[in-house]
């Protein structure tokens, strides 16, 4: 059910002079739609994530309301939204009021363009790509407005942090993307599903990996978390938000794993493709693999250094994503037939010298630029002559 | 054109995730850098030296509970120390061993205590700290087996310990030994080597050896500096001069050193419980005495190797029920000392691991 369906629909029963009416009630339906599909998941999510990480932490996790706890999340939303709204008497009303907003919408709206099916809501966009850059990237201008509007120094910080992380991954997000339209040769999400007759993640296991981190860091998960930082800022840049605009940060921090998981499915993870069951199913079932593995990787990894977020970005992740392209490239302009495509076979090919090289290419950037573990031997210190003596 | 710049004050606390209590930091930040910082403490002042005045020499053992209520056990153990010091009390053989076991029992979970919120400070949500408290919590049921308190403890009395152990805290703490080195594996294969943690703990906060012999740090501080001082070994309490252990001792004197001293420092505690309990004899566990203890005119200064560093009692006795005075050596404002040298220059997220690194608890900073 796509945005022309509905306004074909629409525009049946309506009179000809009331066609943006068709638009309007089609737009409308649409929104209503994604937004309450998202929201249903994300609270299905929040859960997910909390029992599995009271799983990793070898604890039990919300279990209390309902079989399994799964009414846990509607008795957090009504708690959020029953609470006070404060706002700072010396915050900037406005922008402090239109910062969730702005921050929730990209993400709404980057889900409209991703194909669960045969299209999307919005059907086949054939620019769906550049369109998913550009909102994903959205986000963070909402970071921005909620850090500086509630003239907090906490919040401030995590919206500088978030500023200056979301520029540098934006880069090396892009130039694996890059990849993927070469080799699929289009930028809408449909063509790139179809494109994948081995999924991309083997082929170009290096762009896969790239996309990858660039996404955590895009979402701001660990370990990438510094716009929010709870051990050193507190709560970031959201510091001074209670109630139902807190709700709604929580709401698209949340909404964004699964945001971000249907696009790394649809780009390289093969979308809908998969044996025995249905289509969407795989969908779904690759999307919950995708938050598990950030889940996993949440409750596992510590944070990083905001100096040293950057130096990985521009001396690691860049460098691979050059490697990957390039590499790419050679391959493609090798292995295209007549009108540009890729077989099975060429796919197979390049996914067999692709996986060693991903591995080699790790390896030789991260000894480059990687931390040095070089422990020496303690010697005791020679002012240390008391001890010595009652050894 | 250069930009007009200012930097940022911040109250970091008293209300706040990494200042292990209620500490108050106020730091000039240059963007991320840290330009100055002034700690402000006292809001956990509780008068305990005061207090101690008012009181007779047994019921003081409860104030001392509260001082590092992480590891109650070794207070008790500095103070009745300084007690029996002070009044000349003879202690039971099997009372010394069961207070070894005691304070090495706490010392592990007081490390894991500090191993499990540094990691949390460094961004890890909180697993290893889960994992850190699970095993912790074996140690307190041990605890409660011994005298039915699990954390403000009070076990141990002028001339020697409240009970003897009861006949399941021997198999129970059988198992635990057993466990617990295979615990200790896990949470340093989990971090020790973990790139991240590398990244950000090695070569943050150095403190050089004469630095921190000059600011008088003690503990798991002095010894990640390369300082092999450890009360221990050089003045050897209770039987500690019976027991085969080394102390560990780091190489540069960063974060990670003092983060990966308390790992191998539990390792050395399981190695000398387990000498405890192939050693300790029969007999009584505790000198009887008179209800008030009336020590001589005079006064006393007893120390212990706390998990945190030295903790002594100082305690001044004009022959009454109560001491004349009471000063306690709290190993964790004293480790603050180098507060300043350690966090200026250094990073906003590396101030929180290197603060959190020193492993202070508020009930003894502000007493």
């Amino acid at each position: 059910m796509s945005f022309r369906n509905l306004y074909d629909i629409a525009d049946r029963f309506l009179p000809e002079s009331l066609d943006w009416m068709a638009y309007l009630v089609a737009g409308g339906i649409l929104a209503f739609v994604v937004i309450n599909a998202m929201v249903m998941s994300t609270a299905a999510y929040t859960l997910f994530e909390r029992r599995l990480i009271g799983r990793f932490q070898s604890r039990l996790g919300p279990n209390r309301w309902g079989p399994f706890g799964m009414f846990q999340p509607f008795a957090d939303i009504i708690k959020l939204i029953l609470k006070e709204d404060i706002a700072p008497t010396v915050a900037d009303k406005i922008v402090f009021t239109i910062s969730p907003v702005v921050f929730l919408v990209p993400v709404l709206v980057a889900v409209s363009v991703l194909p669960l099916g045969d299209g999307s809501f919005l059907g086949t966009l054939n620019v769906a790509l550049v369109f998913i850059i550009a909102v994903t990237g959205m986000h963070i201008i909402g970071v921005f407005m909620a850090g500086w509007a509630s003239r907090n120094k906490y919040a401030l910080f995590g919206a500088m942090r978030g500023v200056a992380m979301l520029v540098s991954y934006e880069v090396p997000m892009a130039m694996s993307l890059v990849a993927v339209v070469l080799l699929s040769g289009t930028m809408s999400t449909l063509g790139i599903v179809q494109g994948q007759h081995l999924p991309y993640i083997l082929v170009m296991p290096l762009g896969f990996f790239v996309f990858f981190t660039a996404t955590l860091a895009e979402m701001s998960r660990a370990p990438f978390d510094m716009i929010e930082a709870e051990s050193e800022l507190g709560s970031g840049y959201n510091t001074e938000y209670s109630g139902m605009k807190f709700a709604l940060f929580q709401l698209a921090e949340f909404m964004a794993p699964l945001a971000n998981g249907a696009i790394v499915t649809v780009l390289f993870l093969g979308g809908t493709k998969g044996p025995i069951i249905s289509g969407p199913w795989w969908f779904v079932l690759k999307v919950v693999a995708f938050a598990f593995v950030i889940v996993w990787t949440r409750s596992t990894w510590p944070r990083l250094r905001v100096d040293q977020i950057m130096t990985f970005s521009w001396k690691g992740l860049f460098p691979l994503s050059m490697i990957n392209l390039a590499l790419v490239t050679v391959e493609y302009f090798v292995l295209q037939d007549a009108v540009g495509a890729l077989t099975l076979g060429d796919q197979a090919i390049m996914a067999l010298i692709n996986i060693p090289v991903t591995f080699v290419a790790i390896y030789v950037i991260g000894n480059l630029s990687g931390q040095k573990r070089d422990r020496t031997v303690p010697v005791p210190s020679p002012l240390a002559r008391m001890a010595a003596e009652a050894d | 054109m250069a930009i007009r710049t200012e930097p940022i004050t911040i109250n970091l606390g008293p209300q706040h995730p990494s200042t292990h209590g209620v500490f108050r930091l106020r730091v000039k930040f240059d963007g991320e850098l840290v330009l100055d910082i002034e700690p402000v403490f006292g809001y956990l002042h509780r008068g305990t030296e005061k207090l101690a005045e008012e009181r007779t020499y047994v019921q003081i053992v409860t104030l001392t509970d509260r001082l590092d209520y992480v590891s109650s056990m070794t207070n008790n153990l500095a103070y009745v120390s300084a007690v029996e010091k002070l009044a000349g009390i003879p202690v039971p053989e099997r009372a010394k061993y069961l207070r070894v076991i005691c304070s090495e029992l706490q010392r592990i979970a007081s490390h894991m205590i500090a191993t499990g919120f540094l990691l949390q400070e460094l961004g890890a949500f909180a697993t290893p700290l889960m994992y850190a408290f699970r095993e912790r919590e074996r140690i307190l049921d041990l605890f409660e087996m011994l005298c039915g308190a699990r954390v403000t403890l009070s076990y141990m009395r002028p001339g020697g310990v409240t009970q003897d152990a009861p006949r399941e805290f021997w198999p129970a703490l059988d198992i635990l030994m057993r466990d617990m080195p295979m615990y200790i594996d896990e949470l340093d294969q989990l971090i020790s080597g973990n790139e991240i943690v590398l990244a950000r703990t090695q070569n943050a906060g150095i403190i050089r050896p004469e630095a921190a012999i000059n600011g008088s740090l003690s503990g798991p501080i002095l010894r990640a500096s390369g300082v092999k001082w450890d009360l221990r070994k050089a003045n050897p309490y209770e039987v500690y001069d019976r027991m085969e252990f080394d102390v560990p001792i780091g190489s540069r004197g960063d974060t990670y050193d003092r983060y990966y001293i308390r790992i191998l420092e539990m390792r050395e505690s399981v190695k000398i419980i387990k000498q405890c309990i192939q050693q300790i004899p029969e007999g009584p566990t505790r000198t009887p005495g008179p209800f008030f203890i009336r020590p001589p005119v005079g006064d006393a200064y007893a120390s212990v190797e706390a998990p945190k560093g030295e903790l002594g009692f100082y305690l001044v006795s004009d022959g009454g029920i109560s001491p004349y005075r009471c000063k306690i050596r709290a190993p964790s404002l004293i480790n603050l000392s180098l507060l300043r040298e350690m966090l200026v220059g250094w990073k906003m997220a590396d101030m929180i691991i290197i603060f959190g690194s020193t492993d202070i608890v508020l009930g003894e900073v502000d007493r």
